[in-house]
């Protein structure tokens, strides 16, 4: 290992990056906007759900019921329609997400000692969206019948009666659900494998496909060196992303940091050497350039998104995609990243994802050196 | 170093399965020559180059590169050589010094000495008033003169030029050729390897290799005086009808196009004058005057290979030499 032929490789690559708008704005703008995106514009909780109500009996009781959901925060009423097909006209157009229709027999049905049936036509086009706002539908209603059922029992008997079993719900480790507590964590995976495995992949296919790589050989440079000075700084760019990351999570959006930030950042490092190892592994199996893209988009950055757990719930997962989600390093980093951000954990809890990083990064490096190897030959 | 050769080679042999791309050579360089490898494309030059840089290991066969056995010792004749190819190894999104600077640095020069030799190297190729231009936006000339300066920039003792001067206009090519020998004069010894026949002729001397075999070697004059036909020259209105009447002629060994006119080879030059005049005239071809010249490296190319390999090997020869 020479330190003047490594540095001469490092120096080089970073002219690379610098001269090239595309891996600059990669490493830059990238990490940026995703944290923007996913931290204003792209927020899962879900409030102001627009309303519209059709009341055809504006009783007392249909009157109490509506005010309701008009006192709710995750409610907002948009408009009294005079009509069914008003009501539809406003769900079709996507004004409103909620038809509440009460009929004509609301309040009688209710004063008959039946139940009193009213409808909410929920906007299912979006699944994710009409669950939750059933939900909400459904606490709404819920919380009423509790006081009505009160009402009507201590009218019957002596005083107030208690409810006789009651669930407390607490979230916990991440008290008010807002979903970039949990989006910064994971954020931190997704960028770093942008850094370590796109443009990596596209490195050193760059120097196989133009036949500069034989000019290399031709000199004393050694191959540990020529892998070291190539991903040194691709190594040093992941770290200085998931800093940039880490740093708006803390400033901006005032993400809770609860465990220990060292700790993360080890064990990122961990994950973005399994990373680089998956871009050198694309880069020389590879043909070219547009082909090692193509690679490294569809088996490092599309999983590393979807099947990391950083957006979608791995436990709601079909079976088959749960089983692939294991041999996707990001989704070891994920549950570190949440497990240490949310939850303060340390290596008594996180040692298995860590062991299972450490294994990927193995694995990677080692396969990758090997086909390297092979190839420059 | 113990010896004043500074690359020596003995039945080096290089087999790609069954092809033998190399087939049994052997030769010597000495230090401060210019060494040509003469051959068509595919003969084996390059296979051999790569041999001799430490890049690829021999089948069988040894050799040495400036004192340093090429299968033993092959990492450490690195330090000592340069190499430039015909894809110049250089970055086009980098300057020029930027470009050596790497070079320099991949050779492990230290930042002292670097920054010296880049301004050396600069001047040597005349580039010191555009080191800091984008390589992709030097003319293709400058590039090949950049790339033979990061080739130099850690002052190897011998020099391989593989096809280096290939797609370069002719002018760039002599302001090339000049670099070379003005390295050649300060001792450092050169291998080139080329398919123009006109660069093989400022070689001091050559091998001719022609299916992974040297079929001669010498300086250009001693292999133009292995020609023992004698060559006429000839410039007739219709160069492609006259060849194809000259070649069925008893008396002519071999017929190629020669610039603008044709060289006809042959052991009976007193028989075969009359000869061609006398079946060009029936064909209404206009046969001008006929010369006798002195054979050039083209022509004993052509005759050595025909020596080698009979006269079927020629024609495929001809089509790739020129």
């Amino acid at each position: 290992m020479d330190v003047t032929r490594t540095w001469a490789i490092s120096r080089k690559e970073l002219i690379h990056i610098r001269r090239d708008p595309i891996s600059l704005l990669q490493i830059i703008l990238l990490p940026i906007v995703l944290l923007l995106l996913y931290g204003y514009a792209l927020t899962f909780d879900i409030k102001n759900v627009t309303l519209a109500i059709y009341d055809q009996e504006r009783s007392q009781l249909s009157e109490d019921f509506i005010n309701q959901f008009r006192g709710s925060d995750y409610f907002r009423l948009v408009k009294y329609t005079q009509s069914y097909d008003e009501l539809k006209r406003l769900l079709l157009s996507r004004r409103v997400q909620v038809g509440l229709m009460l009929p004509y027999d609301f309040s009688w049905q209710y004063q008959t000692g039946k139940t009193a049936k009213g409808q909410a036509l929920v906007d299912g086009t979006d699944s994710n969206t009409a669950n939750i706002v059933l939900g909400y539908i459904q606490a709404v209603t819920a919380a009423y019948n509790q006081k009505l059922l009160g009402q009507r029992l201590s009218a019957k008997g002596p005083g107030r009666q208690e409810m006789p079993v009651d669930a407390q719900t607490r979230f916990w480790f991440n008290e008010d659900l807002e979903s970039r507590n949990y989006i910064v964590p994971g954020l931190i995976a997704v960028i770093m494998t942008v850094v370590g495995a796109l443009l990596t992949a596209l490195t050193v296919v760059r120097e196989l496909e133009r036949g500069s790589m034989e000019g290399l050989m031709a000199t004393p440079l050694k191959r540990t060196e020529l892998l070291l000075g190539k991903l040194g700084p691709y190594f040093i760019i992941g770290m200085f992303d998931m800093a940039v990351v880490m740093a708006m999570g803390k400033f901006l959006f005032q993400v809770p940091l609860r465990g220990s930030p060292w700790l993360l950042i080890a064990l990122a490092a961990i994950f973005l050497i399994a990373t680089l190892g998956q871009g050198l592994l694309i880069s020389v199996t590879s043909e070219n350039q547009l082909q090692a893209f193509q690679m490294a988009m569809l088996t490092t950055f599309l999983p590393s998104f979807l099947l990391s757990g950083f957006v979608f719930s791995i436990y709601l997962m079909p079976l088959p995609l749960q089983i692939a989600s294991y041999i996707v390093p990001a989704r070891y980093l994920v549950t570190i990243s949440k497990g240490i951000y949310l939850k303060g954990l340390g290596m008594d809890y996180l040692w298995p994802s860590a062991l299972m990083l450490a294994g990927a990064a193995t694995f990677f490096v080692v396969m990758s050196i090997k086909k390297f190897v092979k190839k420059i030959r | 170093m113990t010896t004043e050769k500074a690359i020596v080679v003995k039945n080096l042999s290089r087999h790609f399965g069954d092809f033998k791309a190399v087939d049994d050579i052997s030769f010597e360089v000495h230090r401060g020559e210019i060494f040509g490898f003469l051959g068509p494309n595919g003969a084996g030059k390059s296979t051999t180059i790569r041999m001799l840089n430490g890049l690829l290991l021999p089948t069988s066969g040894e050799g040495r590169v400036g004192g340093f056995d090429i299968i033993r010792e092959n990492a450490r004749i690195k330090n000592h050589i340069g190499y430039m190819s015909q894809r110049f190894s250089l970055y086009e999104d980098l300057t020029a010094e930027e470009n050596l600077t790497f070079f320099g640095g991949v050779y492990g020069l230290d930042p002292a000495r670097l920054t010296g030799r880049i301004t050396e190297v600069l001047i040597l190729v005349g580039l010191e008033d555009r080191r800091h231009d984008l390589t992709r936006t030097l003319p293709l000339g400058l590039k090949q003169r950049l790339a033979l300066a990061s080739a130099i920039i850690h002052e190897p003792s011998i020099l391989f030029l593989d096809e280096a001067t290939s797609g370069v206009d002719p002018i760039s090519r002599r302001n090339f050729w000049d670099l070379i020998y003005a390295m050649a004069q300060e001792g450092r010894t050169i291998l080139v390897t080329t398919h123009y026949m006109e660069e093989a002729e400022f070689c001091d001397r050559l091998v001719l290799i022609y299916q992974g075999r040297i079929i001669a070697q010498g300086t250009p004059s001693e292999l133009k005086g292995e020609v023992k036909e004698t060559i006429l020259a000839l410039y007739p209105g219709n160069l492609d009808g006259a060849l194809d009447l000259i070649k069925k002629l008893p008396q002519v060994a071999e017929a190629a196009v020669f610039g603008d006119g044709l060289h006809i080879a042959t052991t009976r030059p007193e028989e075969t004058e009359p000869a061609i005049q006398e079946t060009l005239t029936a064909h209404h071809i206009a046969c001008g005057r006929i010369e006798r010249v002195r054979p050039s490296l083209e022509d004993a190319f052509i005759s050595l290979v025909q020596r080698a390999e009979g006269k079927e090997a020629v024609s495929y020869q001809q089509s790739a030499i020129s």
